[in-house]
């Protein structure tokens, strides 16, 4: 069993982003990056379904800010191999662009299941699993919480509103957009990260021009309007918390 | 681009959800700037009753066949792309649900059209779509203009009122064929699995303290809690929460988790992603606690404040129990 993971990393969400001065991408000079926390999952995913049987797990991610430390920090996880692909894409790069060059270099390898993240904070052209496992031709079930494998099927849970879910058999290869893996995504130590990027070696793809139309652009990107928001409570946590007091007893919650 | 709007219909367990009805308002709205009709696809297995519930939608397409029954990725993503292609509407809009998000990327690559997702508002500007996609974790809103005949935008739920698109009246209903494809499927549907019961029904209670990954530990729970009492109210979580297994699943507000409407949403830490608004934008009262001043939660609270949650916790605590 060969189980591919593609990670992407994307900007940390705890930072303030700020926009260019075209106002139609982030202000990326400054940014830092992390992995996607969903490609966190499927890649726990992809590790705990390795320990429970025979599979051998690589990641595979496009060359840029982070991508090494990330490949290494799978690899200290657990990971067999980790591939990086290099070419032109960068930071930003459309998700179809992203999904057809992955496929590109996918589609030679030995591969049963593919686990991705079930979205990325910056997908805006649609989430890359689906779209990868319709330019491979393959199955795919997105919003998965839950993977077993018997032979050449999985079983897997797909998430609905409200808990509810459906379960549904997928032949093999197939693409599965992973929500949540079954235990929380584990850490490598800082120390065991440092000793494997000495040793390991990362393979690298290249992959050349893709050929896909995209047919949407940004005119224009903006953070939401600030006067459409919360009334702040200025002062110390126990003036805020008199004044939360206030507000629950003016709105007569108390 | 063409002017007909198609939006599909989601439906589960012998039920149109409230997501296609946001859509067919806001399609209708579209078809009038396009001078198009709006069209609802409808497919499932002896499932043409539903079409009595579009009654927003000038015209139904249903299509029918046994593997239709239920929700299934490949089927349904085979017979849209079939109607699709044979009607070439201008715009199709898809819900950006756990069902639309396996389809519309589908639609794009099986037909060869534009996507934009995570959409919060559609418009048509110079003969364009142009839609306005949620990104970065609700942080950054993006403006894309999508660009030939037929465009797919798949919309997030609760982006638009759901009654402009709830009408009496039984539509014409037009029958397609569905594809070879559905005879011989790599994905079966087996079952669906209901939620389990819970300990507290989080959508029962008028007061609810939620609380997200700024809590860093479960051992800091019992604090949520004893203000939650304090309160006379309940605790319930963010998603992490949940997958950490610190909070049974019956605790989630959201996009998968439940729908909440209490007198008082305190919110502890939690950064307010769309698919946590989803949850809980619609309680009387929302009070965000989060040290980032930049995140989203507080576009949709009423107050907020950015002190650190383990210095206003103890606090509120003390003050309520007097
Ligand atoms: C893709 C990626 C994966 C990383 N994986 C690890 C890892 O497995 N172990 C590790 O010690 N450092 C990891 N790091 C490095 C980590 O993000 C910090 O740069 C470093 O640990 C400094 O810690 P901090 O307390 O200043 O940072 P913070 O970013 O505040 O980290 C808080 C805690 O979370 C851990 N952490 C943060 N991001 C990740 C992640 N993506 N995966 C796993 N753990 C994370 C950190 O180790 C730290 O204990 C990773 C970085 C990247 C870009
Ligand atoms: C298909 C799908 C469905 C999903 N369904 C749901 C769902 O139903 N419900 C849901 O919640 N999520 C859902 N998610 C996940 C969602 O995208 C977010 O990942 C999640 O809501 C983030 O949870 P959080 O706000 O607790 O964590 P984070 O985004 O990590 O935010 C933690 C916040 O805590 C703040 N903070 C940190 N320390 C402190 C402190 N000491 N005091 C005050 N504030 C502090 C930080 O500033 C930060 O804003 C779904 C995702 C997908 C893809």
């Amino acid at each position: 069993m060969n189980i591919i993971v593609p990670i992407k990393m994307v900007p940390d969400l705890v930072d303030e982003l700020e926009i260019n001065e075209d106002g139609t991408d982030l202000d990326r000079d400054f940014l830092s990056y992390k992995l996607n926390e969903f490609d966190d999952h499927a890649l726990e995913e992809a590790l705990q379904l390795k320990e429970e049987g025979d599979a051998t797990v690589t990641v595979i991610a496009f060359d840029g800010e982070e991508t090494d430390k990330a490949l290494f920090t799978a690899i200290a996880k657990g990971a067999d191999n980790a591939v990086k692909i290099t070419g032109d894409f960068e930071e930003g790069t459309a998700s179809h662009v992203l999904a057809k060059a992955l496929a590109e270099a996918i589609k030679d390898m030995d591969y049963d299941l593919i686990l991705t993240g079930v979205q990325a904070a910056d997908d805006r052209d649609g989430q890359v699993g689906v779209l990868l496992a319709n330019y491979l031709g393959v199955p795919h079930v997105s919003v998965v919480s839950g993977v077993t494998l018997s032979g050449n099927t999985a079983t897997v849970h797909k998430e609905y509103a409200g808990g509810m879910m459906a379960e549904f058999e997928v032949d093999l290869p197939a693409v599965l957009g992973i929500q949540a893996a079954r235990e929380t995504p584990r850490y490598a130590p800082v120390s065991r990260v440092r000793q494997i990027m000495r040793q390991a070696e990362l393979e690298e793809v290249e992959v050349g021009d893709v050929d896909v139309n995209v047919g949407s652009e940004v005119r224009r990107m903006f953070t939401p309007e600030a006067g459409e928001g919360a009334e702040m409570i200025e002062g110390d946590a126990e003036e805020v918390a008199d004044k939360i007091l206030e507000i629950l007893k003016e709105k007569g919650v108390r | 681009m063409n002017q007909d709007i198609f939006v599909v219909a989601e439906h589960l367990k012998g039920s149109v959800e409230d997501v296609t009805y946001e859509l067919l308002g806001k399609g209708r709205e579209l078809a009038g700037s396009t001078g198009g009709k709006l069209v609802a696809v409808l497919m499932g297995s002896g499932a043409e009753g539903l079409a009595g519930s579009l009654g927003a939608a000038d015209k139904v397409i249903y299509v029918d066949h046994p593997a239709l029954e239920n929700f299934n990725p490949e089927a349904y993503a085979a017979a849209l792309a079939d109607v699709v292609k044979a009607n070439n509407p201008g715009l199709v809009l898809v819900p950006n649900t756990s069902m639309g998000m396996d389809l519309a990327a589908s639609l794009s690559v099986r037909n060869d059209l534009p996507l934009v997702a995570y959409a919060i508002d559609v418009a048509i500007d110079g003969g364009n779509v142009v839609a306005t996609s949620q990104l970065y974790g609700g942080k950054v809103n993006a403006e894309s203009v999508l660009e030939g005949d037929t465009v797919v935008v798949s919309v997030l739920a609760g982006s638009f009122p759901a009654d402009a698109g709830k009408k009496d009246g039984a539509p014409e209903v037009e029958k397609a064929a569905a594809p070879a494809e559905l005879d011989n499927l790599k994905v079966r549907f087996k079952q669906l699995i209901e939620p389990e019961g819970g300990d507290v029904d989080i959508t029962a209670q008028e007061i609810l303290v939620s609380v997200g990954r700024g809590i860093q530990s479960d051992e800091n729970l019992p604090m949520v809690e004893e203000l939650a009492e304090a309160l006379g109210g309940a605790v319930s979580a963010s998603r992490p929460i949940i997958d950490n297994k610190w909070l049974p699943k019956t605790r989630q507000v959201g996009k998968s988790g439940l729908k909440v409407k209490p007198k008082l949403y305190l919110c502890l830490g939690i950064s307010g992603a769309p698919e946590h608004i989803e949850g809980m934008k619609d309680a009387e009262l929302i009070i965000a606690i989060n040290t980032d001043e930049s995140a989203p939660i507080f576009e949709h609270a009423h107050y907020g404040s950015t002190e650190d949650l383990f210095d206003i916790v103890p606090a509120l605590t003390e003050k309520l129990k007097g």
